[in-house]
């Protein structure tokens, strides 16, 4: 079978609308498209239903004792900020600090930087070269003042699944609340949120085959009860947790996405192992200098995210530009700042450059996967031979030993 | 960011790749930018005796706008005198590769890259020069424009 250009191997940032799942969508936007809030009349009790059936499937699939603590939000950003937000307002007589990493998303450390401004104190914890968080970390942080910690199930860049069992014992035992941000992780690795004793979770549709503006804040409601300061003042819709009318097609789409999460994603997963491999091996067979960053052993399946010494993301995408993937150097961003993923992990600033990270999931193949490779190996190549570094690094010369003029 | 069909262009079909002889007297290599930055630039021109540019060739670490102001840059060496070159503004790259404002620090590095190679090729003629009028001052005619 010819392949069907572009490639998308980029399912980190989003992943297209399973064909099941828009299906489910379909009749809610125009035969049965009632506003959850009327409830004076069956247009107002058939979108409640279908809202609530939504809310128990999102619930199984994350192990969560009851529909009522989900909370369902326009997606991970807006839940993270409910989360930490309104945990702080709730909690802030009781302690202002709060406890989290330097690797999560800019939707965690942004929130945390607003409340720093506000007298909170918060501590980012640094990761290993292995991109992993240490649980010890996690205890020696902990002060009697910490009403929080923000640990994320996976990492976003360099797909590196974070220990939050050991994390939530620690918290438990504390009496600190844990919040994750689960988006990457959800359906990719296991998640259970009383097995993990996490007391919040964002999530989000749109990085499980469902659509994209519909998320969820898990909010526990026993052991411990958690409270929160609604972030938007409204209709008091959500148990009061957050005010605006539900978006119902989006939310019965989230719930198919959840319910076809939790039957096929382990066969899923071993699947997108067996691909992610066969991408690494290959293309680390044929080429010299090139690094995996993050642990291996403790990764998203679907995720790999290469370090191509002497040739830089940005021209390396350009060259490949018929497969969407992303990088963490500096060009893609426009601070001109390479990854702080990466940086956090230790890797210097060249190699965070010439990082590209590829993203399986659920729609990729084995002949795409071998495309890849191939195309992957044939441009770095190509590439090195018009880079002074590899020319340099070829001489036997050490590129840290040459002053460079930084500009 | 959607990419100009000359800056497309150019990264994929760089003109010029390659080294020449560093050690060549006539030869002025021009190294500029740093690996941690994300870009490195090296061009290098030949110089004719009468002071014409016959020969420039680059290598570049770097995204494919850095690619493409460094392959324009070699094509716009060849045959300059290098007082010319000299004359060569990154603001022209800029506007012959439509480079957004994040890119305009690519043509700055090929601006930097030119001169520094017409710098070290001026040395080399310096230093042949003191070396040269130690023998015979009458053959120092490989005067470099200045």
């Amino acid at each position: 079978m010819a392949i069907q250009l572009p490639i998308f191997m980029d399912y980190h940032s989003t992943t297209p609308v399973d064909p099941r799942v828009l299906e489910e969508m379909l009749p809610y936007f125009t035969t049965t498209f009632g506003n959850a809030a009327s409830r004076s009349h069956v247009f107002g009790w058939k979108a409640e239903e279908a809202v609530e059936h939504a809310r128990e499937r999102v619930a199984k699939l994350i192990g969560a004792q009851s529909e009522k603590e989900i909370v369902l939000t326009s997606g991970a950003t807006e839940s993270d900020n409910l989360a930490i937000k309104g945990v702080a307002e709730f909690y802030k007589e009781k302690g202002n600090h709060i406890v989290t990493t330097v690797i999560e998303h800019k939707a965690i450390l942004d929130t945390c930087k607003r409340l720093e401004k506000e007298g909170f104190t918060v501590t980012y914890l640094g990761v290993g070269k292995d991109g992993l968080v240490d649980p010890d970390d996690v205890k020696k942080s902990i002060t009697d003042k910490t009403i929080l910690v923000s640990v994320m199930l996976a990492n976003n860049e360099v797909g590196t699944i974070q220990p939050l069992e050991a994390i939530g014992k620690i918290t438990r035992e504390r009496g600190v609340l844990l919040h994750t941000d689960a988006v990457q992780g959800i359906g990719k690795t296991p998640f259970d949120v009383d097995k993990m004793c996490v007391d919040l979770a964002s999530l989000t549709a749109h990085k499980m085959y469902g659509p994209k503006g519909v998320g969820a804040l898990y909010v526990r409601r026993s052991k411990p009860r958690v409270r929160l300061v609604a972030q938007m003042d409204g209709g008091g819709h959500e148990r009061g947790m957050r005010s605006g009318t539900l978006n119902v097609p989006g939310i019965v789409g989230f719930g198919k996405a959840s319910e076809i999460m939790r039957l096929e994603g382990n066969e899923e997963a071993a699947r997108l192992l067996n691909l992610r491999e066969r991408l690494r091996t290959k293309i680390m067979a044929s080429l010299e200098e090139v690094y995996v960053n993050g642990s291996l052993d403790h990764r998203l399946p679907g995720n790999l995210n290469l370090s191509f010494a002497f040739v830089e993301g940005e021209g390396l995408m350009m060259a490949i530009k018929d497969v969407a993937v992303s990088s963490g150097s500096a060009c893609t961003s426009s601070s001109l700042e390479p990854s702080y993923v990466l940086r956090a992990m230790g890797l210097g600033d060249e190699l965070a450059h010439s990082s590209i990270r590829f993203g399986l999931g659920r729609f990729t193949t084995e002949e795409e996967v071998d495309y890849v490779a191939d195309l992957m190996v044939r441009k770095v190549t190509r590439l090195r031979e018009l880079s002074p570094l590899y020319e340099m690094h070829k001489e036997g010369i050490d590129l840290n030993s040459v002053q460079w003029a930084a500009h | 960011m959607a990419y100009s069909e000359k800056v497309i262009d150019h990264a994929e079909n760089p003109r010029n790749v390659g080294t020449l002889d560093k050690e060549d007297p006539n030869v002025g290599t021009g190294l500029v930018g740093a690996p941690a930055c994300g870009d490195v630039m090296r061009l290098q021109i030949r110089v004719s005796d009468d002071g014409v540019i016959e020969d420039a060739k680059f290598k570049t670490f770097g995204c494919g706008s850095a690619i493409a102001s460094s392959s324009l840059a070699t094509e716009w060496l060849k045959g300059k005198t290098v007082a010319e070159a000299e004359a060569i503004k990154n603001s022209a790259i800029v506007e012959e590769l439509n480079l957004p404002p994040v890119k305009i620090h690519c043509s700055v590095l090929a601006e930097d890259a030119i001169k520094s190679a017409i710098d070290d090729y001026r040395k080399k003629q310096e230093a042949r020069r003191i070396a040269g009028s130690t023998i015979t001052t009458a053959t120092s005619a490989t005067a470099v424009p200045s």
